[in-house]
C-alpha cells in the first residue's frame, strides 16, 4: 500500500525524518507513536502526499510520488481516509453535507440513508443538520471518521483521532477502526496515548512504531 | 437525517461559501462596467453613422456658387444649368429659389433679409449619379461658359469631418474595449481575493480528494453568474437611459442622434453573455494560477 525507502525530510534546514524504511501491508495495523513534534503529523503527511520526501523514495499505491501530479495525488487521496487533529470541516455546510464532501467532490451522489446510517456508526445521527462549529471536539472527531471511511478508503490515516475526547469515547473510536481494519482496511494511528495503545492490542495483532531521534523502530516489549 | 445534502451537483455549488462584499462588489462593478458599455457603444454606433452619413450624402451632392453683377445673374444660372444638363454623372441640377437662400441665411442675418437689395449669390445644387462627373472638367467648362461660377464640391469640409466621425467610432470601441479589460481586471482581482479568503476551504476539498479544476469550477460558475446578473442589470439600466435621451430630428446634430436605431438596439445585449464570458475566463486563469501557488 504504503512504501518508505531510506525517506529523510527536512524542512528550513532541519531534519525532521531521516533514514525511515517501512511497508504498510494491505490490511495491516499500525499505531505511531513518539513524543509531541517529534514527526508523527509529518510522517502522515507523507503517506498522503502533502508533503514530498527531501530524500529517498516513497510509493503509494506503487507510485513513486515524485511521478504524482496534481490530478494523481487528488486521486490518491481518494484511496486514503484521513483522520486530521485539528478535523478539518466546511463550517457553512451541515455535518450531512460535510461527511458526504469526499463523495461530492467526485461527482457520485450519496444516498441521504447511507449518510444517515454511519452518522449513525459514529453516535451522529442526531446532529446531520447541526453545523461544524456547534459540534463537539469528540464529535468532530467522530465526524471526520465518517467522513474519512465514506468513499471506502483502502487506507485510512488517523492523526491523534482521541486527542480531543475523553478515555471512553477514545475506546470507542478505537474500537471504530479495529471494525474497519477486520473488514480489510488498512490502518494508521498516530497518538502519544501508550496506555490506549496497550488495551487496543488486546483486540487487535497491531504493531507499534516508534519515532525517537529522527528516525521510525519497531516498538519493544517496553510499550 | 432529513436528506439535506441533497444532489452531488448542487452540494458542489455550495462548497464555497457565500462570500458577501466580494459577491456585492463583482455585481456592482460588473453593473457599472456594462452601463458605461453601454454609452460607449452607443457613441461607436451613432460615430458610424454620422460618418457614413457625410461620406454618402455630401459626396453626392455639389453646390455651385455665382457670383456675377446683377444685370448678368440670369444669364450665367441659365448658361451654368444648360452646361449642367449636357454633363456626363449629373443627376440633376437645380438654382435655389430667394426663398431657400433666405432660410439658409436667416440663423445669421435674422428673417427679414432684404435678400433683392444685397450682391447675395446664386447658388445651383447638383446631385450626381451613380458615375459621377469629373470634377476639373467642369471646372473648366465652368471657367469658359460662367466665369463667375465656383464649384464646391465640399470635399474642402467633408474629409475632415468623416476622419473626425471615424475617429470618434475608434474612440468608442476603444472605450468598449477598455471597459471589458477593466472588467477582467477587476474579475481577477476579486477571484484571487475569494480564493485567498477561502483557503481553508480549499485545503479540505484537497484533504478530502478534490481536483482543481473541482475547486476551481465552484468559484468559476459563482463569478460567472455575478458578472452576468450585474451586467444584465447595468446593460437594462443603460439601455433605459440611452431611450430617455432627446430623439434625432431634422434639426437635431450629433448629440441628439447618440441613441441607437433599429437594430443597433440589439447590440447592448451582447454586454451581458460577454461579460459573463470574460468572467469565466479570468476566474479559471485567476483560480489555477492561485491554486497552483497554493500547493
Amino acid at each position: 500500500m504504503i512504501t518508505f525507502d531510506s525517506v529523510a525530510y527536512s524542512y528550513g534546514g532541519a531534519e525532521l525524518l531521516s533514514e525511515v524504511s517501512l511497508r504498510l501491508a494491505p490490511g495491516s495495523f499500525h499505531f505511531l507513536t513518539g513524543p509531541s513534534g517529534s514527526g508523527k503529523s509529518t510522517f502522515l503527511k507523507l503517506c498522503y502526499a502533502e508533503l514530498r520526501p527531501t530524500a529517498g523514495q516513497i510509493s503509494i499505491f506503487d507510485r513513486d510520488v515524485r511521478s504524482l501530479g496534481r490530478d494523481d495525488i487528488a486521486r490518491t487521496r481518494r484511496r486514503i481516509g484521513i483522520v486530521h487533529q485539528d478535523c478539518q470541516f466546511l463550517d457553512h455546510l451541515p455535518l450531512a453535507a460535510n461527511v458526504a464532501l469526499p463523495m461530492t467532490v467526485t461527482g457520485r451522489e450519496t444516498a441521504a440513508q447511507d449518510v444517515s446510517d454511519l452518522l449513525a456508526w459514529v453516535g451522529l445521527g442526531h446532529l446531520a443538520d447541526a453545523l461544524p462549529p456547534s459540534l463537539s471536539g469528540g464529535e468532530r472527531q467522530r465526524a471526520a471518521l465518517a467522513r474519512a471511511v465514506i468513499i471506502a478508503p483502502d487506507v485510512i490515516l488517523a492523526d491523534e483521532p482521541t486527542g480531543n475526547v475523553d478515555w471512553e469515547m477514545s475506546l470507542r473510536l478505537l474500537s471504530l477502526l479495529v471494525e474497519l481494519n477486520r473488514m480489510g482496511k488498512t490502518i494508521l494511528v498516530a497518538t502519544h496515548d501508550l496506555t490506549l495503545i496497550r488495551t487496543v492490542k488486546q483486540q487487535v495483532a497491531a504493531r507499534v512504531l516508534r519515532i525517537r531521534n529522527r528516525r521510525i523502530q519497531l516498538a519493544g516489549a517496553d510499550l | 437525517m432529513t436528506g439535506a445534502h441533497g444532489p452531488a451537483r448542487h452540494l458542489a455549488d455550495r462548497v464555497v461559501p457565500p462570500s458577501g462584499p466580494i459577491a456585492w462588489l463583482t455585481t456592482l462593478t460588473s453593473a457599472a462596467m456594462a452601463f458605461l458599455a453601454v454609452f460607449a457603444l452607443a457613441l461607436a454606433l451613432a460615430s458610424g453613422r454620422l460618418a457614413d452619413r457625410w461620406t454618402e450624402g455630401l459626396a453626392k451632392s455639389a453646390t455651385i456658387r455665382i457670383s456675377a453683377p446683377a444685370d448678368q445673374m440670369v444669364r450665367q444660372t441659365q448658361a451654368v444649368l444648360d452646361l449642367l444638363a449636357t454633363t456626363p454623372g449629373v443627376a440633376s441640377a437645380r438654382a435655389m429659389t430667394d426663398e431657400e437662400q433666405r432660410r439658409l441665411l436667416e440663423p445669421w442675418f435674422g428673417p427679414d433679409l432684404p435678400l433683392e437689395s444685397l450682391p447675395v449669390p446664386r447658388l445651383i445644387e447638383v446631385t450626381q449619379d451613380r458615375t459621377g462627373y469629373d470634377g476639373e472638367g467642369l471646372r473648366l467648362r465652368l471657367a469658359a461658359e460662367a466665369p463667375g461660377a465656383i464649384l464646391d464640391d465640399h470635399t474642402r469640409w467633408r474629409v475632415p469631418l468623416t476622419v473626425a466621425a471615424g475617429r470618434l467610432r475608434i474612440l468608442g470601441i476603444t472605450s468598449v474595449a477598455l471597459i471589458v479589460g477593466a472588467m477582467a481586471a477587476m474579475i481577477t482581482l476579486a477571484a484571487n481575493a475569494a480564493l485567498a479568503a477561502n483557503a481553508q476551504v480549499i485545503r479540505v476539498l484537497r484533504l478530502v480528494g478534490a481536483r482543481d479544476a473541482f475547486i476551481a469550477r465552484a468559484f468559476v460558475r459563482r463569478f460567472t453568474l455575478r458578472a452576468l446578473s450585474g451586467a444584465a442589470i447595468g446593460t437594462a439600466l443603460g439601455m433605459l437611459a440611452v431611450a430617455a435621451l432627446p430623439s434625432a430630428d431634422a434639426a437635431g446634430g450629433f448629440l441628439t442622434g447618440l441613441g441607437f436605431q433599429g437594430a443597433g438596439w440589439l447590440w447592448p445585449l451582447v454586454l451581458p453573455p460577454l461579460a459573463a464570458v470574460v468572467a469565466f475566463f479570468t476566474t479559471r486563469i485567476a483560480a489555477f494560477g492561485k491554486l497552483r501557488e497554493m500547493m
